[in-house]
């Protein structure tokens, strides 16, 4: 282990000289160390490609397999896309809200925000760089999650001959839109956490709004439910995963259901990043 | 130099800090003392803007803390050694620090082994014990080789080893001429290494002296005294206003007047004395005397109070039963 005598005098080596001031590109390689360095990180991804991927398997698989039982009007409206993609923009979805969440309540949890915060004392710097490095982080993961679902799910329908190739109308914009999708539901939880400061408070709440409250919707009554589903921030992903026949009914464009899930993020983030500066930490 | 003016701080109904002001001046170990929440580490928050003030302002160098240029490099504070990630590895706890600030990532390995956790470096600080995670903190405090360095009851629970090492550090830092700001709510601790001393109560400021002043301020100072002829002793003090009691093993103690005084009146009233000694108040008990007021909790101490509390961490305590017991 350690020495046990204290040394005679502190002599460490001369810093260099400091210039400016510390900023965002200190906040933004801290964050990115900070991130890199706990295994729950690799945990978290690994989960979330394993569970995109083999549902998404799991489905196109399944579909392949039973295809010939299928009705002929079954077999028209099936997405190929849209089924391939299903583990990650169900359950990835789930799985990027626990990492997105995670990034700045386990501070919380740990303590480490005081340290954090003592070492960078300006919050709405360290605040934004969180939000960039795990925006990225999830951004390339949930891309390659995207990918590999999609080739692999068409892989699996090849037998059907219903399979969807890249430049089929919609089918890149279905690919991109649940990267896009579920990366923003991270950041949706990231300015939950900022709210609430609890992993496990976080994590419900975000659950909550994203998956409850679209099957609670289902039971009001179909008028009403017509009216709010467009409102719904996980209408986005139904929406931007659909390559298939008409457009759902009674939702925005795929696009457009993509900015309302944007602006209750950019609130929420906003609200948060509030909170995150004006509290005592 | 750190300035706290009118600093107060409210939880709800409870005020932890009351209009507090103090300056911390450079190149000494100011100790920071008060009875278990007495707002010693609320005050430190404050200073480090982790949490914001109700009242009043503080500075570092003349610059809030948000405003320091390079944090790190002004200041090294240590609040809570456990406000780690557990997960993370010293080095890279370290490292995602000194990265904020800009340091070179070779600083990380240089206060590693000023600590000596480098064989430990790659580790997770999960596993650390206390005395290793409070190195760990220090190494993190030494990362911008900071004029200003705050401890806050750096001591608590670690064994003697621990203790001595800590001890020595903040020696050797002073010495190099840094500000050491430590609390501690052991007078004991600060015995021997604060030359500098601020107590606060309740959140307000009860003392801001040097130790001497401190020590010389309190009114537990009191005469020994050695004579084969006691009682008249007794009565020419207490004619003189003073008093004296007998203690256990045959000698006088007298309180209420100097030394030089006993001997006066032990000379004109032709009282014959074998000894004569000024018993400084030891430090621990004046500072419980001077905070039996402010102690937030209190126990129901059958007997006497502070005085028996005082002897128990401290150095050797002085006479019995005279000081203390303001309860």
């Amino acid at each position: 282990m350690a020495t046990t005598t204290a040394p005679e005098a502190v002599r460490l080596a001369e810093l260099p000289p400091a210039s400016g001031r510390a900023g965002f590109g200190g906040a933004l390689r801290s964050e990115f160390t900070k991130i890199r360095s706990v295994r729950s990180t690799y945990w978290t991804l690994l989960v979330l490609l394993a569970i995109s991927i083999g549902l998404g398997a799991a489905i196109t698989g399944g579909t392949a397999a039973h295809w010939n039982q299928m009705s002929p009007g079954d077999q028209a409206s099936f997405d190929a896309t849209q089924a391939s993609l299903g583990g990650l923009f169900y359950l990835g979805e789930l799985v990027i809200t626990v990492l997105g969440a995670m990034v700045l309540t386990s501070e919380y949890s740990t303590g480490m925000i005081r340290t954090s915060l003592t070492s960078m004392p300006r919050r709405g710097v360290v605040y934004a760089a969180k939000a960039v490095v795990f925006t990225c982080i999830a951004l390339v993961v949930t891309f390659v999650a995207a990918f590999i679902s999609f080739f692999l799910g068409q892989a699996l329908l090849a037998s059907t001959h219903h399979g969807a190739t890249l430049s089929e109308p919609n089918v890149l914009r279905a690919i991109i839109g649940s990267v896009l999708y579920v990366s923003i539901c991270g950041l949706f939880a990231y300015g939950v956490g900022a709210m609430i400061r609890h992993t496990a408070g976080t994590i419900t709440t975000v659950i909550g709004v994203l998956f409850v409250i679209p099957i609670l919707a289902h039971l009001l009554p179909q008028s009403w439910f017509w009216d709010i589903h467009r409102w719904l921030p996980s209408s986005a992903g139904e929406a931007l995963s659909t390559t298939v026949g008409p457009p759902p009914e009674h939702l925005f464009s795929p696009w457009g259901q993509f900015a309302v899930l944007g602006a209750y993020t950019a609130v929420l983030l906003i609200a948060g990043g509030i909170l995150f500066r004006k509290r005592d930490a | 130099m750190i300035e706290v003016r009118g600093l107060t701080k409210r939880y709800g109904d409870k005020v932890a800090v009351n209009d507090l002001s103090f300056a911390i001046e450079p190149g000494k170990v100011t100790g920071f003392l008060g009875p278990n929440g007495a707002g010693k580490t609320t005050t430190m928050r404050l200073i480090l803007g982790l949490d914001y003030p109700d009242g009043g302002s503080v500075t570092v160098d003349g610059q809030r803390y948000h405003d320091l240029a390079y944090p790190m490099r002004e200041v090294g504070a240590l609040l809570d050694a456990k406000a780690v990630h557990g997960g993370r590895s010293a080095y890279n706890h370290l490292l995602c620090l000194a990265q904020t600030n800009n340091l070179p990532k070779r600083r990380v390995g240089e206060v590693l082994d000023l600590v000596g956790l480098s064989e430990v470096a790659r580790k997770r600080s999960k596993g650390f014990s206390l005395g290793m995670s409070q190195r760990l903190g220090i190494a993190g405090t030494l990362l911008g080789d900071p004029r200003v360095l705050m401890f806050d009851e750096p001591v608590n629970g670690l064994d003697p080893e621990g203790i001595l090492w800590i001890r020595n550090l903040m020696k050797a830092l002073a010495a190099e001429g840094r500000t050491v700001f430590v609390s501690s709510h052991l007078m004991s601790e600060m015995e021997n290494t604060a030359d500098h001393l601020i107590v606060i109560g309740r959140g307000r400021l009860i003392a801001d002296c040097s130790m001497a002043e401190f020590i010389a301020r309190s009114s537990g100072a009191s005469v020994r005294v050695r004579t084969p002829s006691p009682d008249q002793l007794v009565m020419a003090v207490a004619a003189e206003g003073g008093s004296a009691s007998a203690s256990g093993d045959g000698t006088l103690i007298v309180q209420g007047m100097t030394a030089d005084r006993v001997g006066d009146i032990a000379f004109e009233k032709g009282i014959r004395l074998h000894e004569l000694t000024l018993l400084r108040a030891s430090l621990e008990e004046a500072f419980m005397e001077l905070t039996a007021d402010s102690v937030e909790y209190h126990a129901a101490t059958p007997g006497q109070g502070s005085g028996e509390a005082a002897s128990q961490p401290g150095p050797a305590a002085a006479p019995q039963p005279h000081i203390g017991s303001g309860v």
